[in-house]
């Protein structure tokens, strides 16, 4: 571990904290000027936030320690996911203790912990969120690693940093498999992320939350956690789709600082691009009952291992 | 890793053929049943074009115009025509349900793939590693008229299994003789005539273009 890496990887961490939020106030911005609405200020996360970080905590009487905990295992979960996926640069020493199956093991993880909580205080809305959330989880998953595995194929290492410093400096050469893979990651990442077709992130419609059923509980600094957990997580698989399909401009093993502040802006210009893409998706699409789930994920699921096979077929 | 650029992008279009079929296999409406199958016929012809331009076969020019012809412009407008006609709006229903089918979709893809590869690695030709999914479109084409209840849709699904066989013809052999894709391109045209009547026919029978009712015998049981 060299002192750079270390100071990489506490940069790129500070930078995700801090930049997590922005991006959640960028697609609802968007999304509000793309359906003729007054934007929201694109600080009102961070507001949000720090709000709640400065109010007192009411936990429910029969709330257990699994509750009191999750906050903040979802948080840690997240923030170490934004360590493991190479957004800045690949010369981290974290990324080498986990791979991109470990990367999904610590979403699922977050995902399990946020359903035993809402199932914990034992009130409808919750076990209902929970049952949703893992429904989508268990489908949403298996599409997630085989995306994973395509350009782990491609690229012959399951590694994030690998895949990307082999992406990255790859021949300019058509990929239909990485076509595919890049669909079904789109499906899945609306879906994880509880957004339009499967979940609409702005709604506290009793019928039709998923997410947001399941939080109904939390207050104070403990509901700041989360939705900064949240925010984290959009911002983690935007970055993972960046470092799959378009990693130029990430930094590589043995750059000079330079390269490294070179790429800042270029993150946070594909971020912007991606993030408007996501409002415009948001506000293309309805939402969708809750049963169609399965097809829209089964889809995923089969666009990801057609891109597996049909990589296997044209030799990439 | 040098692939040339023409193998890349029949591959591109390969994989496009591919996704197209699944598309059908998956689609519930018979409107984009029929727009799908024109689009597949487009990546089909364009395909076509760039094996011609690859391989420096000028009666593929031929074969990729009459697909384009026929296929994308001349056939979903008969089809178009007929739906108006007989003023169907349903939703196509399948027999098993629509996961369930893709599922089995991606059987039959892993099928073909694992058929069609001995045979890729003894080609020679720029389009070698095509052979399976064409393969494979053919028979999801193939499962798509098992799976699908009402008329209409099982044409479509016996066109695009032509398109499939003449994707297979163009990516194993640099395509058919001249007199026998003629010949097929008529066969399908007067096929889908003849069809057309029968549809008439069925519904006039029937009140219905189910055709679980042509399983039946005898009249007035």
């Amino acid at each position: 571990m060299t002192s750079t890496g270390f100071v990489l990887q506490l940069l790129q961490l500070a930078i995700a904290l801090l930049l997590a939020p922005l991006l959640t106030g960028w697609v609802a911005m968007c999304r509000a000027w793309l359906q003729n609405k007054r934007a929201p200020s694109l600080m009102l996360p961070y507001r949000t936030i720090r709000k709640l970080f400065h109010k007192d905590a009411v936990v429910a009487e029969h709330a257990s320690r699994i509750f009191r905990m999750t906050p903040y295992i979802v948080f840690g979960a997240m923030v170490l996911a934004a360590a493991i996926v190479p957004s800045l640069a690949t010369d981290l020493p974290f990324a080498r203790a986990a791979d991109a199956i470990a990367l999904v093991g610590l979403f699922a993880l977050a995902r399990v912990f946020m359903a035993l909580a809402a199932m914990d205080i034992g009130t409808a809305f919750g076990s209902m969120g929970a049952r949703r959330e893992m429904f989508v989880g268990f489908l949403a998953e298996p599409a997630l690693l085989m995306v994973l595995f395509t350009a782990s194929l491609i690229s012959g290492s399951t590694s994030l940093p690998g895949i990307v410093d082999t992406l990255a400096h790859r021949e300019i050469a058509i990929y239909p498999s990485l076509a595919f893979a890049g669909v079904a990651f789109t499906m899945v990442s609306l879906a994880e992320n509880a957004r339009i077709p499967i979940d609409n992130p702005a709604t506290h419609l009793e019928l039709t939350m998923i997410h947001e059923a399941m939080i109904l509980e939390y207050s104070a600094r403990h509901l700041a956690l989360i939705e900064w957990a949240a925010a984290l997580k959009l911002f983690n698989y935007s970055c993972i789709g960046i470092a799959l399909f378009v990693p130029f401009g990430i930094a590589e093993r043995g750059s000079d600082w330079q390269a490294i502040l070179a790429a800042t802006p270029v993150l946070v210009a594909k971020l912007a691009a991606g993030g408007f893409a996501l409002a415009v998706i948001e506000t293309l699409s309805a939402k969708m009952r809750i049963f169609r789930a399965p097809e829209f994920l089964g889809t995923a699921f089969l666009l990801a291992v057609l891109g597996m096979l049909v990589n296997q077929l044209l030799g990439g | 890793m040098s692939i040339p650029v023409w193998s890349q992008l029949i591959n591109l279009l390969a994989a496009v053929l591919l996704l197209l079929a699944f598309a059908m296999l998956s689609q519930r409406r018979v409107l984009s049943l029929i727009n799908l199958f024109a689009a597949q016929g487009m990546a089909l012809a364009c395909s076509t074009a760039i094996v011609a331009y690859a391989t420096a076969q000028p009666h593929l020019y031929g074969s990729a115009g009459l697909t384009l012809m026929l296929k994308v412009v001349l056939l979903p407008w008969l089809l178009h025509r007929l739906i108006r006609k007989l003023d169907v709006k349903w939703d196509v229903e399948g027999l098993i349900n629509i996961p369930l089918t893709m599922l089995l979709g991606i059987v039959l893809v892993v099928f073909s793939f694992n058929l069609a590869y001995p045979i890729a690695q003894l080609a020679s030709t720029v389009t070698r590693a095509t052979i399976g999914i064409a393969m494979a479109s053919v028979m999801l084409s193939f499962l798509m008229m098992i799976t699908r209840r009402k008329a209409i849709p099982q044409v479509i699904g016996f066109l695009s299994m032509e398109n499939g066989l003449f994707f297979a013809a163009t990516s194993a052999t640099y395509g058919m003789p001249m007199v026998v894709e003629l010949g097929i391109a008529l066969d399908i045209l007067v096929a889908m005539l003849i069809l057309g009547v029968f549809f008439f026919q069925i519904r006039e029978q029937f009140d219905s273009l189910d055709l679980k009712h042509l399983e039946k015998l005898k009249e007035g049981e």
